[in-house]
């Protein structure tokens, strides 16, 4: 190669690796909302609902909206996973949605920390909405970041205990447990061994036991993950230590890990009709207030109670708590017509009779104080005890981190070895957790 | 003074650029697929970038954070190479007899070549689905069949110590791409070499070991490097097997555990996901991404001087 034809060569590539590089370096967002939502506009709006029962309560809210703001007109696309919305948000551009939810409240301190979604604070003072007065405590905490406000709650999720009615009856149990030791009795009333598997089990403590995960488990303890100064606490909080104890209690009065393993292996999908409570596989069990629908839609032929999960026997009076999460709602950072996705968020969000109709619709828990008390609301018992869950004052939910639910992560994973045996000493384990997790944040800050 | 004739210089720079003419294509290619990709990896590894704000200068911190804090990194280092070793080699192995077998087979050839041929072109998803429905502990026909005959029933896709052997197994089932490739450098072998050794009274495996080998052995050596890479960027089917099996396939407050059965299943371009995609460590993500790209020149260099000794001129 001559000189020349060198040079050319590297000026080439020279000029196609800079292309690259500043292209891929603009996929940050303007913070300005100037654009006029008075005007005629069409915004997208990503979900992730699927179901076709849920798809058309989504719809027929939009449809709401938009003949309240015949100039607003909206693009619907459902079934959005947050791999999907991370990937989006990061490349902008025309296709990239202006409003956005997503159902993993453990990803606000990401899309609040990262600026993938705008901060609402500007938008709420202008429509003069207070947060504080609008929404319930643990649903203000879980859309927010250190202060930052990205997201809203748009419907919750609470988790209570499920339980065979039928079963109780021939197992003569009259009412649902309400401490944990009530719970382990009936579990093991419940619990009938056939050969080296059962029959019917009380309840499946595993953590790989789908909803029976260490961040649900926990909040029945109200546990709190982080201190004052946001370091890592589970190894200082008791909550975590004796949920981990109650829980290997559990597995030994129920058959052992292995053979709870076994019987585990075999369950149908959690989300569909085979899940183990609507066969009868398993008698009792954790879950959110969706499953009262979707038994139903499974056609299960068991009647079906629900009650609050019970609660450690010294915290005996705080029985009626429980688990909260939900789904949140925010704007892209880089979105270009941002008021006119706002009027959108503001009116799915804080919009009682919006928010009651979807909250009927889909089942899940309204996200309003003023939702919660309307009597528009569904009256169906079922529903109701999960609604008053997510009233309790000592229900807790899992902190916004920088990372995500990485920690939740972290803490799971020990669960899984402990559980196991692969760990045995329950305060270096947990030790093991909190320095893990500051690991990870300060690698996240 | 210059004594090249004007023309001469014209003609020269003429030739150079039609060089780069004919020669840019690679260059583009080579530039945005290769060079540009690896440069911004090595420059991200040293950044602290979410890919929302600006990337920041982080010193060594990402590459600290993955060897010594990044709790997957050793585990996933640690399967890559078991199935790198194990898989490939039995990959190699299995492959080559199936060709053979099939090459030996006189009638209904066609047929069993399709039936070995067709798995692999079933969707690596599918496959794997249908491979954690087969082998379910619990209610899969495996152990249904291995227990009614008094075997042990392995817990396979739950049980970290069968995770990899029941993930070799699915690669064995999709053998076909390497059968058809053996088959046809055996068909290529001179049939007079087999000839002159039986003639000189070679047993089959010794005409198998002195005149088949010899032979393939490029082709042993190509699907050996291939496989190393292949196996480098196992992504789907770990992934699949392990959300699967795990049941946790992502409901509302529910955390997906990477490389279920006790990170068993967890490879290093899961890790790349993991970190950039789902962490917004885009950062740590090129580190990893930097050690899989070194692994795989180490390997593929090691193979080939091993291998120079045997290459004759025509390889």
């Amino acid at each position: 190669m001559s000189g020349s034809t060198k040079t050319a060569a590297a000026a080439v590539a020279a000029a196609a690796a800079i292309t690259l590089l500043t292209s891929a370096c603009t996929g940050s967002g303007n913070n300005t909302a100037g654009d006029d939502p008075s005007k005629d506009v069409t915004i997208t709006f990503w979900h992730g609902w699927s179901a076709p029962s849920e798809v058309k309560a989504i719809d027929a809210n939009v449809k709401a909206f938009e003949k309240a703001h015949p100039n607003i007109h909206v693009k619907v696309q459902g079934n959005i996973t947050d791999d999907k919305i991370n990937q989006a948000l990061r490349a902008g551009g025309p296709n990239a949605p202006d409003v956005v939810s997503s159902f993993t409240t453990d990803n606000v301190g990401k899309f609040c920390s990262s600026n993938a979604f705008a901060d609402l604070d500007p938008f709420l003072k202008k429509s003069g909405i207070d947060p504080a007065a609008t929404f319930p405590k643990p649903m203000l905490e879980y859309t927010q970041f250190e202060g930052k406000r990205c997201t809203l709650p748009l419907l919750g999720d609470a988790y209570g205990l499920y339980y065979n009615k039928d079963a109780f009856k021939a197992a003569g149990i009259t009412s649902p447990p309400k401490t944990l030791s009530e719970f382990k009795a009936d579990a093991v009333k419940l619990t009938k061994s056939k050969g080296d598997s059962y029959s019917q089990l009380g309840f499946m403590p595993n953590f790989h036991g789908y909803e029976s995960t260490t961040t649900h488990l926990a909040a029945q303890w109200g546990a709190k993950y982080f201190d004052a100064d946001g370091k890592s606490g589970v190894a200082k909080d008791p909550g975590f230590a004796a949920m981990f104890t109650w829980q290997q209690d559990m597995v030994k009065a129920l058959g052992g890990f292995k053979k709870l393993e076994k019987y585990r292996s075999g369950f149908g999908d959690e989300w569909g009709a085979k899940n183990p409570f609507h066969t009868g596989q398993v008698a009792m069990a954790i879950d959110g207030e969706w499953r009262a629908g979707m038994a139903g839609e499974a056609g299960t032929k068991f009647e079906i109670g629900v009650a609050p999960f019970p609660v450690p026997d010294d915290q005996a009076d705080t029985y009626g708590k429980g688990y909260l999460s939900g789904t949140i709602i925010g704007v892209a950072n880089t979105s270009a017509k941002k008021n006119a996705a706002w009027e959108l968020v503001k009116y799915m969000a804080t919009d009682t009779h919006a928010v009651v109709s979807f909250a009927n619709a889909i089942h899940n828990v309204p996200s309003t104080l003023a939702a919660l008390k309307s009597p528009e609301l569904d009256a169906d018992p079922l529903f109701r005890t999960f609604v008053e869950i997510a009233q309790n004052p000592n229900s807790t939910t899992t902190p916004a981190s920088v990372n995500g639910g990485t920690y939740q992560l972290t803490l799971q994973d020990f669960g899984y070895a402990y559980e196991a045996g692969k760990q045995t000493d329950l305060a270096a384990g947990l030790k093991g957790v909190d320095e893990q997790v500051d690991k990870d944040i300060a690698q996240a800050r | 003074m210059s004594t090249v004739h004007p023309m001469l210089r014209a003609k020269r720079r003429r030739e150079a650029l039609r060089t780069l003419a004919f020669l840019s294509p690679w260059l583009i290619g080579f530039s945005v697929f290769f060079a540009y990709p690896l440069v911004s990896t090595v420059y991200f590894s040293f950044m602290k970038y979410d890919g929302f704000t600006a990337p920041t200068w982080n010193g060594l911190k990402n590459w600290s954070y993955v060897f010594s804090d990044y709790p997957f990194f050793w585990p996933a280092l640690r399967n890559t190479l078991w199935l790198v070793v194990v898989m490939v080699s039995l990959r190699v192995v299995f492959g080559l007899g199936i060709g053979l077998l099939i090459t030996k087979i006189k009638t209904g050839a066609g047929l069993f070549r399709t039936a070995f041929y067709l798995p692999y072109l079933a969707p690596p998803v599918a496959a794997t689905m249908a491979f954690a429905f087969l082998l379910n502990p619990g209610t899969g026909p495996v152990n249904h069949l291995l227990g009614s005959v008094g075997l042990p029933t392995p817990g396979w896709f739950n049980d970290p110590s069968w995770s990899k052997p029941a993930l070799t197994l699915l690669a064995l089932w999709g053998i076909g791409d390497l059968m058809v490739i053996f088959m046809a450098a055996l068909l290529d072998v001179p049939k007079e070499q087999y000839e002159a050794a039986e003639l000189d009274g070679a047993g089959p495996w010794s005409r198998f070991r002195y005149v088949t080998l010899p032979n393939i052995s490029p082709i042993v050596m190509f699907s050996v490097v291939t496989g190393v890479i292949q196996t480098m960027q196992y992504y789907t089917q770990p992934l699949v097997a392990g959300k699967v099996a795990s049941g946790i396939i992502g409901g509302s407050g529910q955390q997906f555990e990477p490389g279920y059965p006790e990170k068993s299943t967890l490879t290093l371009p899961q890790l790349v996901y993991n970190l950039g995609f789902q962490r917004f460590d885009t950062g740590s993500a090129c580190v990893i991404a930097l050690v899989l790209f070194a692994l795989s020149m180490a390997f593929t260099a090691l193979l080939m001087r091993r291998r120079s000794g045997f290459l004759t001129a025509e390889d």
